[in-house]
Formats: structure tokens, sequence, C-alpha cells
């Protein structure tokens, strides 16, 4: 992941796109791998696609907008997972994403300016007898409550910095 | 043929129809919102995605809908159902919950297709009222203002937009309850490669696309001190009638040109006079290309919207279009020059008002290049529908209007000025004159009537002085993509190209008044946009009193010097990245 590999020429997306495909049932196949490469998808690179695939733009940024997978804005080098499943919910998952929201400034979809965290609603994540949980990246968190996230946060920053 | 009965008639249909179309067969009306079928077109959008088509299957738990879904042998079809009305009642609802109430003052109002099925299936109170997408109106442009909290997601404009057309603006963006039909990355319309057609606007069935109104605008230039000119587009005579009820295809040229007058207009005036104007800059212009060995095939540029779809799409035939103005801006800056001397007054104390059949028109105005010494050739544009909303405003009883004569120097036409408002007519006018301008010959058949109809692309060859010069149309701006596409790559070569934007030309503009789907009507304004031309004793533009007068008194020669000041333009190539 790389995010300023957005200003370079798309020498690598033409590659993908070569190796993909040029028909437009190719295009959410060279959609993913666009974001496997950036870590999201540039709008650039959504206007380079549809260049190459000659269909309109609107087309591309509409398959992009409909699934959630695909992000417009680069993800964070740590993606926080808030599960929202029922059981977590009811534990107070929505008091421990508020927690986050505000610790980090920014709402659940967003990343932070610095690119560190971003947050994400997730559905149930398999481990519900330990509600609520999140996770970091692969790291699982569990019986997670709103004062915990300040330390949570902490260890991330330490680790970012050391 | 399948066998099945429908509400307990025993009924057969050819396989492969649709239980819609089956049941008018059978003279059975099921309500539909999203459906569109436009025969003469060959579109149709089944998107079956408001369901408000719901019927019942006898024997089955699923109601299905019937413009999406195929007769079945043996199908026992109700759609008088207490189940069938329940549930179509129940969509009807749905639709209403995540819609705006405020009708009274919404620009469809009357005219809109969601609240005509409220009325009839008299809904009086909403069992459901949930919760309401909000979004920001779109009123960035000249032309079109989208207002997505009156969108009810039938995707007709998206169809017209992307497959008729193939101008792809118009997309889905984001999913489920939150899903709008968007343009990429939720730009206004003003910053994509709209070519501001209205296509989308004149099969909308709400209030979610509309034309910006001017008719404030004209108002106010009226009650001002300034001299208010209008013009009226030759497709406007032949559809305004329909706003007051009477017969598609009506000629009402003389109540429209009183109704004007009564309205408070100083001169009236028509862009017929300005069409023949054009065709003899047009034909002068070919017949130098032709001689002199310029760029052919050269392309008309009447159409503002098919202009910006070059501009956009074709970047690589920019220069061969006719660099001629289209009619009405030709006019505007007639207006300004040489009828400001007859009238004597100076240009910035004339107010240019067009009267078209088009959205695009609007935007076209706009452009800063189309006018002198700071002086916008034409100030205001209004749609056939605006100007029937004035009429209606102004308190005249169209229908029982005398008629009047358009005024002098700027009012006379000939036939050949009247078939511009049809698909074929500028080609078909071009070669009236150039005929004549280059074999100095008369022409014994003014009719070309292979240039006519519908056809989605027309073609011609017609022996100019022992040369065969290839002749083709398109309307529509999709099949102007084919055509372009073979002229681009070599596979088709021609003299003379027209292009008209809507299909079928400016009488289907996306300025006028609302078909619901009924393509009879754009036929009938055709026959009469050539019932026109066949009464005029004057058939040829180059043989217009008032065009000669025109030339003789003020302009010089034909695609002279002053003429290509005043009514040429030039046009840029690939105004967006995307």
């Amino acid at each position: 992941m790389c995010n300023n590999k957005v200003k370079d020429d798309f020498t690598e997306l033409k590659h993908i796109i070569d190796e993909t495909g040029h028909e437009e049932s190719a295009l959410i196949s060279i959609l993913h791998k666009t974001q496997e490469y950036y870590g999201y998808i540039p709008r650039q690179a959504q206007g380079f696609i549809a260049h190459e695939l000659k269909i309109p733009a609107s087309k591309v940024y509409g398959v992009v907008s409909f699934y959630s997978y695909f992000v417009e804005k680069p993800k964070g080098k740590y993606q926080i997972s808030v599960c929202l499943g029922t059981a977590c919910y009811v534990k107070g998952a929505a008091d421990v994403l508020k927690r986050l929201e505000s610790e980090l400034g920014i709402k659940f979809g967003e990343t932070t300016p610095d690119l560190k965290f971003s947050i994400a609603q997730t559905r149930c994540l398999g481990d519900c007898s330990n509600a609520p949980v999140l996770m970091i990246n692969d790291k699982l968190y569990s019986k997670v409550s709103p004062d915990e996230i300040p330390l949570i946060l902490e260890s991330y920053k330490e680790e970012v910095s050391s | 043929m399948i066998d099945f009965t429908i509400n307990g008639i025993e009924a057969s249909v050819e396989e492969g129809t649709t239980i819609l179309d089956a049941a008018k067969k059978y003279n059975i009306h099921i309500p539909t919102l999203c459906h569109l079928k436009l025969h003469d077109l060959n579109v149709e959008n089944a998107s079956a995605s408001c369901r408000v088509c719901m019927v019942e299957e006898e024997g089955k738990n699923k109601m299905i809908a019937a413009c999406s879904t195929r007769v079945k042998k043996g199908m026992r079809i109700r759609t008088d159902s207490i189940r069938a009305i329940r549930t179509r009642r129940m969509m009807i609802e749905l639709l209403l919950s995540d819609h705006p109430k405020d009708c009274l003052i919404c620009p469809k109002n009357g005219k809109c297709e969601l609240q005509n099925l409220a009325a009839d299936a008299g809904i009086r109170s909403l069992r459901c009222e949930g919760e309401r997408r909000v979004c920001t109106i779109d009123d960035d442009s000249f032309s079109i203002i989208r207002d997505m909290n009156k969108c009810i997601l039938c995707k007709r404009c998206e169809t017209m937009c992307n497959e008729v057309q193939t101008v792809g603006v118009l997309t889905d963006v984001g999913r489920g309850f939150h899903t709008v039909v968007g343009t990429v990355f939720d730009r206004p319309m003003h910053s994509t490669t709209c070519t501001f057609c209205g296509q989308c606007i004149a099969v909308c069935p709400t209030g979610a696309l509309t034309e910006v109104d001017n008719t404030a605008d004209v108002w106010d230039a009226i009650s001002s001190d300034k001299t208010v000119i209008v013009q009226t587009a030759p497709a406007v005579r032949v559809a305004l009638g329909e706003e007051f009820g009477m017969e598609p295809g009506t000629v009402v040229t003389g109540k429209m040109v009183t109704a004007l007058k009564n309205m408070g207009f100083d001169y009236v005036y028509d862009t017929n006079f300005a069409a023949d104007v054009t065709i003899v800059e047009e034909a002068s212009e070919f017949a130098d290309r032709f001689k002199n060995g310029g760029r052919l095939p050269i392309l008309t540029s009447c159409c503002p919207s098919w202009i910006k779809f070059v501009e956009h799409n074709f970047k690589e035939l920019i220069d061969i279009p006719s660099s001629c103005k289209s009619p009405h801006e030709m006019f505007g800056s007639l207006a300004k020059s040489y009828l400001a001397e007859k009238l004597g007054k100076k240009p910035e104390d004339i107010v240019v008002v067009s009267v078209m059949p088009c959205v695009a028109k609007k935007y076209e105005a706009q452009r800063p290049e189309l006018g002198n010494s700071g002086n916008s050739d034409v100030d205001i544009v209004i749609s056939t529908r605006e100007l029937a909303r004035m009429i209606v405003d102004s308190t005249q009883d169209f229908v029982n209007l005398p008629d009047s004569s358009f005024d002098r120097f700027m009012g006379q036409s000939t036939g050949a000025g009247t078939i511009f408002g049809s698909t074929g007519g500028v080609a078909e006018a071009t070669l009236r004159t150039a005929y004549e301008f280059l074999t100095g010959e008369e022409l014994k058949e003014v009719n070309f009537t292979a240039l006519r109809g519908f056809e989605k692309i027309k073609e011609t060859t017609v022996n100019i002085g022992g040369t065969q010069i290839n002749v083709a149309v398109a309307s529509g701006l999709g099949n102007a993509r084919k055509l372009l596409n073979d002229v681009r790559d070599g596979i088709k070569q021609y003299h003379i190209i027209e292009i008209m934007a809507c299909p079928g030309g400016c009488i289907d503009g996306g300025g006028q008044p609302y078909m619901h789907g009924n393509t009879e009507i754009l036929t009938k304004r055709m026959n009469s946009i050539y019932n026109i031309d066949n009464k005029k004793h004057i058939r040829q533009s180059h043989k217009n009193p008032e065009v000669l007068q025109l030339y003789n008194e003020y302009l010089g020669e034909f695609y002279g010097e002053k003429a290509h000041k005043l009514l040429h333009t030039h046009f840029y190539a690939d105004r967006s990245e995307i």
C-alpha cells in the first residue's frame, strides 16, 4: 500500500488492466486489483480505468459506490473494526464506537489525517461470548469498555513512533 | 400463441408478450410508473423497480410485476383481485412515504405521473411514514435541475442517457435505501459531459428532473424599459397547442404570435428566418469546402447538444462541423446589429428571448463566445412548456386567439427554414440551396424524401453537377455516435451529415410538451412540419426576400467577411478530462 502511487502515470494500473482484460465484464476484477495496489481506489484511477475500458466514468464510479468493500479514501495503517452484531450491540458496542470516534476525531468509514487509524463497522466476528469486541488489524480485543479505548489506542501510537 | 386467462377471460397472445401488453390487448389497464415504451424509437425501460404494476397469479403465493413478466401457458392472472389491488396500493404508499409532499409548488404539479397514480388510487392517508432520503438539489447548470429528493429510481433517465443517447452521465450511485441517480463523483451536471439534450427531463415521471425556469426573467425584461424581442423555433408551433388540449400536430403559428404580442413583447420574429440565413451560410460553406478541397464531410451545427457531444467525444473531428452559429444565435446576433439599426436602438438596449423546444439552448446562450462586443446574442431562452405557462399566466384563452403575423425584417421564412424542426430537415434544406449554388441551375424537385422519417440513420445520394453527393442524417446521439465512428474510422464517406441530438429532431426536444410515452404525437408533429413546408410558395432559403434584403442592405456577400463576424463561431475540443 503506497499512497503516493496516485501521482504516477498509471503504468502499473495499465498493466493490471491489460492483464485482466479490456471488456466491461472485467471491471470488478480490475477494481479489486486497483484497491490492492493503491490501498484504495483513487478518482484519477477510476477515470483512467473508464478510459481504458471505453465506458463512462460514471459507470465505474457507480460500481465503486455500490460495493462497501471498495473505498475511495486511503485506509489507515491500523484498521479498527467495531462489531455491531446483535450480541455486541446489546453489550454496548455503540458506546465503544462513540468513544473511538471522539478519541480519534473521525467517524466510522473515515481515516485520521495522519493515515494511522481508520474505523470500520462490522457485523458478527464470531466471539459473542466476549462481547463487545473490536479488532485492530488482526488483533482481537474482548469485553471492551469505552474507558479502555484511550489505553488501547495509546499502545498503537507508541508502536508507530518507536 | 400462448393460452392463459386474465381476470377469468380466456386469452391468447404471442410468445414473449409481457403480462402488461397482454392486458392491454384485452382492454385491462394495469397502472405503471417506471415502465416506458417508446415504440418509434425502439426503446423500453422495464426496470421493474417501482412495483406498481403488481398482479396476482392464482395459486401462487408471490405477486408478479406485469411489465417484466412474460405470459406463460396456463397462467391464471388476476389484476382485479382484492390482493392485487391492495398490493398495488401499498406500493404507491411506499413510494409516497419517501417522497416530498410539496406537490403544490413542484414544477411537475399537474403533470406528474406519481401524483396521477396517487390520485387514481384515491390515496388519502399514508400508513407508513418512514425515513426520507435527503439530497442536495443540483441547480448549477443553465438547463437542468436535478432534485433527487423526488426521484423514484425508475431509471428511465438512465435508459435515455446511457442507451439512447450514449452520453453516460447518469448512473446509480450508492446502494440500498441510499441509492440515487447520480453523476460521476457526484458532480453537478455542468461539470460532467452532459450535453443538456434534456431527454432525461422528457421521460422523468416526477419532478426529479426539470428544466431551469426562466419565465421570471422574461417578465422582468418585459416590464423593463428595454426593447424586448422574441423569436420562436420551428418545432414550437406544431407542439404548443398540446399544452392547451389541442390535437397534437395542430399548427398554431398565428395564435402563438398573437399570444406573444399580447404578453408585451415589442417585436415577434421567427427563428425560421434565421434558419434560412443558416442555410445560405452553410450551403456556401459547403460549396467553398467542396470546390476548394476543404475537409469533408461538413456536419451541421444547429444543435448545441450535438456540438457539446462532439467537443467531448470526437476531438479529432472538431474542425468538421460547419462554423455556422445555430439559427437562434444567428438571429440574436442580427437582432443586435442589423435589426438594431433598422429600429434605431442600441444593442445593449435590446433583450433577445428565444422560445425553443430545447433545454440545451439555455446552456448554449451562455457560451461566452456567442456574442459581440460584450453583448450576448441571446439573453433568455424559454422552452415550449414555459411559454405555455406564461400564456396561461397572462390570462389568455389560447385556443380562441385570432391569428397574427410575424413582424417585418426578420419574420419571413421559407419551407426550408420550417423543416429545421425535424430530423433530416437541415440536410434537405442545405441540398435545396447547395444544388443551385454549385450548379447555377434551378432545382426541379425540392423534396428529398429519403431524408425524412424516424429511421435512425438515413442516407441518400444526390447528383449535383455530375458529382454524387453522399448525405447522411442521424437523430439521437447514440445513432450519431455510430455514424461518426464510421466516418472517423474511414468506413463511410459522406459529403454532408446532419445530426440532431433528440430522436426525431427538435420536435422531440427536451423542452417540448410531455408525451408520457405516446410517440404517435411525434409523428403528428413531424407531419405538420412538412405540411407547413408544402404550403409555402418559396421553399428554398436563398430565395427568402427578407434574407436577400439582409444581405443587400447589410451583410454584403453570402459567407463574406461581415457574415463571418456575425454568423460564425468556433468550437472547443475536450472540455473536461472525464
